[in-house]
């Protein structure tokens, strides 16, 4: 391919476009930063003094340290359960056909197809009648239902990658099904597990609706205790608010910065040849 | 063991049912016992209200135009956004294929907005785009506009607040369906002399669609879902008031299970459709390998 060194008006359209984008991205950004950090701001370009006491006010108010205690441990079971469940039921699906699979397939894709709140509110109410919601396991319960499907579509590439021959060679030294798991394929599929499991948790940090029906006081996820804070406008300082959403920011850009060292997230969905030109 | 069981057993694994089959029931089950059971038992919920027949429930979301108008504004919101976001991720996508320096960086930059979260997106709109924000503060500066803009508390503080995450994703999907397009397939149609358009038009677009399909449909769902940016920055009694808000009240605030199943069944049946004619449009175009050579 010719390589152009000016660039043609078409180029010039798209980035202007990508441009326009990050212009309004980081004016919604800095204004939600630059307002957390200001003392009063109404009708100028810039706040008239600074402080960083929305900081610890938001820390106090919303009583963040259980909030987040919450949300991580929320987290790390939906994360660690939906991967002991998803990893088997993905081997599966990537190694093997047989009557009745494309069927199983549709079934894992169908939770991730459907809006939360459509099985949101129906789930919440089984959850309920088993006494099950308003309480962390409710919250953990509710989670898992678009993570466990989606922890078997991000693995089964994964696990398609893996010559099958070394199993097979595995097998003819007499190792039994768990023996292959244990010793070939999770040492294996260490970083596609990791990466599935850093996404399940950012996805569940992020997880809006699941979790705002089904938790009660105290097991409200660090997104849901936002929500609550800024949908009662006038209790809470909008600064503070501002300021508990930039914590919640840093939290998720921490995370995908470390998701994205083990996985190239545009081969999520389609396995992808880096080429070499 | 007797031989006739083995028998079975034998013919059975022929056909690919084996013992390894059982590393599925886990998964199976929770997805039975916390989506299909739920999902039935919403069914029965809304088929049961407290007065009427089988299908009162059903019949108050049509006749009420309250709630029936709620399709229609989930519609025209999240059909615009969605197709706003897969097209504008093309062309965007195009021009990034193949490596050229700082591709890493542009990449994690496009895919920050994925970690805002609803509430800062929200709250970043209302100070941004607000009455006293920068933008409008840029405008009045510019002799742009004569009176601030109103974007916030109305239809666009929804859509801009769907752009921004939706974006992002629809860009990640397109970009890696276009890096599975082989590119010796458009340097071959180059060697014959095609021009960038039909280049495009003739062989990465008919390539892409089956892809794009896919990327509408996951940005679609994202899109309809949306429940907390249409009560934050939206106008959830007006113009914003989407189906998932109509099913909410119903469930939490007046606490009439049946009507609130029945409105989430429905917002699901809308949707299937929606995904259901995509993905039969999608049917009728070519689905195949797109890494050319020996596919």
């Amino acid at each position: 391919m010719r390589r152009r060194i000016v660039a043609s008006p078409g180029a010039w359209v798209v980035w202007g476009l990508v441009a326009i984008f990050f212009a309004v991205l980081a004016g919604v950004i800095g204004s939600v930063v630059v307002n957390s950090f200001g003392v009063r701001w109404f009708d100028t370009w810039l706040p008239r003094a600074w402080t960083t006491q929305w900081y610890g006010q938001a820390w106090h108010d919303f009583t963040l340290l259980p909030v987040l205690t919450v949300t991580l441990v929320v987290c790390l079971l939906v994360a660690g359960i939906s991967v002991l469940v998803g990893v088997p039921a993905a081997y599966v699906l990537a190694r093997r056909r047989f009557p009745g699979s494309r069927l199983m397939y549709l079934l894992f894709l169908l939770p991730i197809l459907m809006p939360p709140i459509t099985y949101g509110i129906p789930l919440a109410t089984v959850l309920y009648k088993y006494g099950f919601a308003g309480h962390l396991s409710g919250v953990v319960l509710a989670n898992l239902v678009p993570s466990v499907p989606f922890v078997i579509l991000t693995m089964t590439p994964f696990i398609e990658q893996i010559d099958p021959a070394i199993e097979r060679a595995a097998r003819m030294c007499g190792a039994r099904t768990r023996h292959v798991f244990a010793s070939i394929l999770a040492p294996l599929l260490v970083p596609g597990i990791l990466a599935a499991s850093i996404l399940v948790v950012v996805r569940t940090v992020g997880m809006f609706e699941l979790t705002f029906l089904t938790a009660g006081p105290d097991s409200q996820t660090l997104v849901v205790a936002l929500f609550y804070s800024m949908s009662a406008a006038g209790i809470r300082a909008q600064q503070s608010v501002d300021a508990m959403a930039v914590i919640y920011c840093l939290m998720m850009l921490i995370l995908l910065v470390a998701a994205l060292r083990f996985v190239n997230p545009t081969q999520l969905v389609a396995r992808v040849k880096e080429d070499p030109e | 063991m007797t031989t006739s069981t083995l028998a079975v057993r034998h013919r059975l694994a022929e056909r690919g049912i084996d013992r390894q089959l059982l590393l599925l029931v886990p998964a199976t089950v929770f997805v039975v016992a916390l989506f299909v059971y739920p999902f039935c038992y919403g069914v029965a919920v809304s088929l049961q209200p407290a007065q009427g027949g089988a299908l009162a429930a059903y019949r108050t979301f049509f006749t009420d135009a309250y709630q029936r108008d709620t399709i229609g504004t989930t519609l025209a919101i999240a059909l615009p956004a969605a197709l706003f976001n897969v097209l504008a991720a093309v062309p965007i996508a195009y021009r990034m294929r193949g490596r050229f320096r700082g591709k890493r960086l542009l990449t994690a930059a496009l895919v920050v907005p994925i970690t805002l979260g609803t509430v800062l997106t929200a709250e970043g709109l209302l100070n941004f785009l607000g009455p006293t924000g920068w933008l409008n503060r840029m405008l009045l500066a510019a002799g742009l506009a004569d009176r601030p803009l109103t974007l916030t508390h109305n239809y666009w503080g929804v859509f801009f607040s769907l752009v921004i995450t939706g974006f992002p994703f629809a860009f990640l999907l397109v970009l890696s369906y276009l890096s599975g397009i082989d590119p010796s397939l458009e340097r071959a149609a180059a060697t014959l002399g095609a021009g960038w358009a039909q280049r495009f038009f003739r062989i990465t677009l008919p390539l892409l669609a089956p892809g794009l399909a896919t990327t509408f449909c996951l940005t679609f769902v994202l899109a309809f879902s949306v429940f907390p940016s249409a009560i934050l920055v939206g106008d959830p009694s007006g113009s914003t008031r989407v189906i998932s808000i109509a099913a909410y009240e119903a469930a939490y605030v007046r606490y009439d299970y049946a009507a609130a199943s029945a409105a989430a069944i429905v917002m699901g049946a809308v949707e299937l459709m929606v995904i259901t004619v995509v993905l039969g449009l999608r049917s009728l175009l070519y689905t195949g390998s797109t890494a050319g050579g020996k596919g």
